[in-house]
């Protein structure tokens, strides 16, 4: 599957906008995608190893957030995740 | 200080969005390409504001509106150079909530101030640092162009 990388972590995955990885599962991918670029880790997860409560994942149009399985849902080569960190704010 | 190129268009279009708004606060996403001279933005893309319970001070993009915008720059060869939002009846000055929910490092976060229904100044801000542990908001000089960098006049 490809997993699309946002601007803000794309010098961490080697410059690029989007890695291909062979998975099963959500977790699978994310655990691939920071074996091959191991400086998205921090990025991507706490030091207790959950993802950053800020970090929004997309598998295709579904956050993962409400998919029941959630990460451990299953995935085909032809899906794509793409991660988008959020936005807000205010005065 | 690191300098936010806008075109002439994009400008006015983040600034005209704060004015349709008002007195709720307007978001959107800017899209361009990253040079050797920094971010040259060619697009400013609105996005609702989906703080509906606290619209006047309060903004949130819903992530897959992003997911969405971001796949639309994609086929067009640009990527997020930043984030625009404004600030009714307030200075154009980093908020303590603008710096905690601020996660796209390296990119830049542009503040309009909507005086009485009027832009008035118009501020950007990189967030800079390595990690989400060291982030910092940096300044920049907002440099408004006619014409994006290296696009040809003729």
């Amino acid at each position: 599957m490809i997993i699309y990388i946002p601007t803000p972590l794309r010098p961490y995955a080697g410059g690029k906008d989007a890695v291909e990885v062979d998975a099963l599962t959500i977790a699978q991918a994310l655990e691939a995608l920071t074996a091959a670029h191991p400086d998205l880790r921090k990025h991507l997860f706490t030091t207790e190893g959950k993802l950053r409560a800020f970090v929004n994942l997309y598998l295709n149009d579904e956050d993962v957030r409400y998919l029941p399985a959630k990460e451990a849902t299953a995935v085909s080569a032809s899906d794509t995740l793409s991660i988008i960190p959020s936005i807000a704010g205010g005065d | 200080m690191g300098i936010l190129h806008l075109t002439r268009a994009v400008y006015d279009e983040i600034r005209a969005h704060g004015e349709q708004t008002y007195p709720h606060e307007c978001c959107g996403a800017l899209l361009g390409k990253s040079t050797e001279e920094g971010w040259s933005v060619t697009a400013a893309v609105p996005a609702g504001n989906t703080r509906t319970d606290s619209a006047h001070n309060r903004y949130q993009i819903a992530p897959f509106e992003l997911v969405k915008i971001e796949r639309d720059a994609r086929r067009q060869g640009l990527g997020f150079a930043g984030f625009y939002h404004s600030h009714p009846d307030h200075p154009a000055q980093w908020s303590q909530t603008d710096f905690a929910e601020a996660h796209w490092l390296g990119c830049s976060y542009v503040i309009t101030e909507v005086a009485q229904g009027k832009a008035a100044v118009t501020n950007a801000f990189l967030l800079a640092g390595a990690t989400e542990e060291d982030k910092r908001f940096e300044q920049e000089t907002i440099l408004v162009e006619d014409l994006p960098i290296g696009a040809d006049p003729n």
